[in-house]
């Protein structure tokens, strides 16, 4: 835990002094990997949910359920920082642009997905629906990835909506392959963690 | 009994149940209804605004009623102490699922068939040769609205806030549904025909078939205790 927290100290040191662009520019480094980190969360959420569907691990079930809450936190935020560069550099907080839509959605899905979670109060029970929801979420992304492609730009051209042309210099691409690390790290830490805590939960219930 | 007769058994019964009281069906043509008063008065009297929004007021239509209806899938069995019942029903658990999707199929499309006449009736909307396709695409959509519906219907039937999660589950994932449908149902009005919409239709059936697929092999697990 230690050597994750020193990777993320690194990073995060690192990666911001290699960049000479204007300020607004650094949320990059941040939003990116943020959105990376959650796909990340929620693809581990659907194989950890059909294998518990397989198996009945209690553990694969956690594992689901801490990717799901780490998950939606990090798309959450992902949409946060997205928007605050949005607007002094779309000039918009919001608009529905086909992966502001597709992001928005698997935020919402996901979201209920928690819900779901809070309300069952059988954890047996809970993990076997939201297992299901899991699947049927992730089966869903696709669909929803294809009809807002095609509700969009079927509609109007996307070059309207490309974000200011980024070049890729590698003194950009480091600090943010960097980033991407370490917030693959983050999320695997942040889940590990409440793993253990979901754990202790269930034994102290038992 | 074999599998396809236990699927019809449940789809007869909720038939048969639903013919004798009435109670899902009568509210739900009175809520349509309804519904059109209120689009009516929210959108006002102008008739080429109205002839914009058409196919997604139409669409709303639909998923509205479709939520109260698809909702209510297993609440027969939640009020008349017959859940049990249900679940003591031998053999694969598949075959329940696909009884009560046929059920509620028959339910959706009796009212989606009375919301359309409605709309052609008070919006004045010339059907005319969009009618084939426009059954096409209302009948996929159908299918993809209720098969995650009477899945998550399930999910729902005994959970607190049933009436709040429901939708907040099934709307979410019927993103895809609703966005291929009002499309190609706004392309269909407009004259165009559905070979015009064809990767809407593709992405219906892409759709339909996944959920179908998911809920079947699923629905056992949601069932069992």
């Amino acid at each position: 835990m230690v050597r994750v927290l020193g990777w993320l100290v690194m990073a995060f040191a690192v990666a911001p002094r290699e960049v000479t662009q204007g300020n607004v520019q650094r949320i990059m480094y941040v939003h990116v990997p943020l959105i990376l980190a959650s796909y990340l969360a929620f693809g581990v959420l659907a194989v950890a949910s059909l294998v518990y569907l397989v198996r009945r691990d209690p553990g694969a079930d956690r594992l689901a359920h801490a990717s799901g809450e780490v998950g939606v936190m990090f798309v959450g935020l992902g949409i946060a920082t997205g928007s605050i560069w949005g607007k002094p550099t779309w000039g918009t907080w919001w608009t529905w642009d086909a992966r502001l839509t597709s992001v928005a959605i698997l935020f919402v899905m996901y979201l209920g997905y928690l819900l779901l979670r809070g309300t069952i109060e059988d954890p047996e029970r809970a993990a076997r629906y939201c297992a299901v929801l899991g699947i049927v979420a992730a089966l869903d992304v696709p669909l929803v990835h294809f009809s807002v492609y095609w509700w969009r730009t079927l509609h109007q051209p996307p070059s309207l909506m490309k974000p200011g042309g980024f070049a890729g210099s590698s003194s950009i691409l480091w600090p943010l392959l960097v980033n991407l690390v370490a917030f693959a790290l983050l999320y695997a830490y942040l889940v590990a963690r409440r793993v253990r805590l979901l754990r202790a939960e269930a034994e102290a219930t038992a | 009994m074999s599998y396809a007769r236990r699927a019809l058994a449940v789809a007869w019964k909720d038939l048969a149940v639903e013919r004798r009281s009435k109670e899902t069906l009568n509210a739900l043509v009175f809520f349509s209804l309804l519904l059109l008063f209120v689009f009516q008065f929210t959108l006002g009297g102008d008739r080429e605004r109205l002839a914009a929004v058409l196919p997604g007021v139409l669409w709303l239509g639909f998923v509205l009623s479709a939520l109260l209806a698809l909702g209510r899938t297993f609440l027969v069995e939640r009020e008349h102490d017959c859940w049990e019942g249900l679940l003591l029903a031998p053999g694969d658990k598949s075959a329940i699922y696909l009884g009560k999707l046929a059920g509620n199929l028959a339910l959706m499309l009796v009212v989606e068939a009375l919301v359309l006449g409605l709309f052609v009736v008070f919006f004045d909307i010339d059907l005319g040769r969009a009618l084939p396709g426009l059954l096409v695409v209302v009948a996929l959509g159908t299918l993809g609205l209720a098969s995650v519906g009477t899945l998550f219907a399930a999910m729902t039937a005994n959970v607190r806030a049933r009436e709040l999660l429901f939708p907040v589950l099934l709307l979410p994932v019927q993103v895809p549904i609703l966005l291929a449908t009002v499309k190609a149902t706004e392309a269909l009005l407009l004259g165009e025909p559905l070979g015009a919409v064809a990767h809407w239709v593709k992405l219906l059936v892409a759709a339909d078939t996944v959920y179908l697929v998911v809920s079947l092999l699923t629905f056992d697990v949601v069932l069992e205790g």
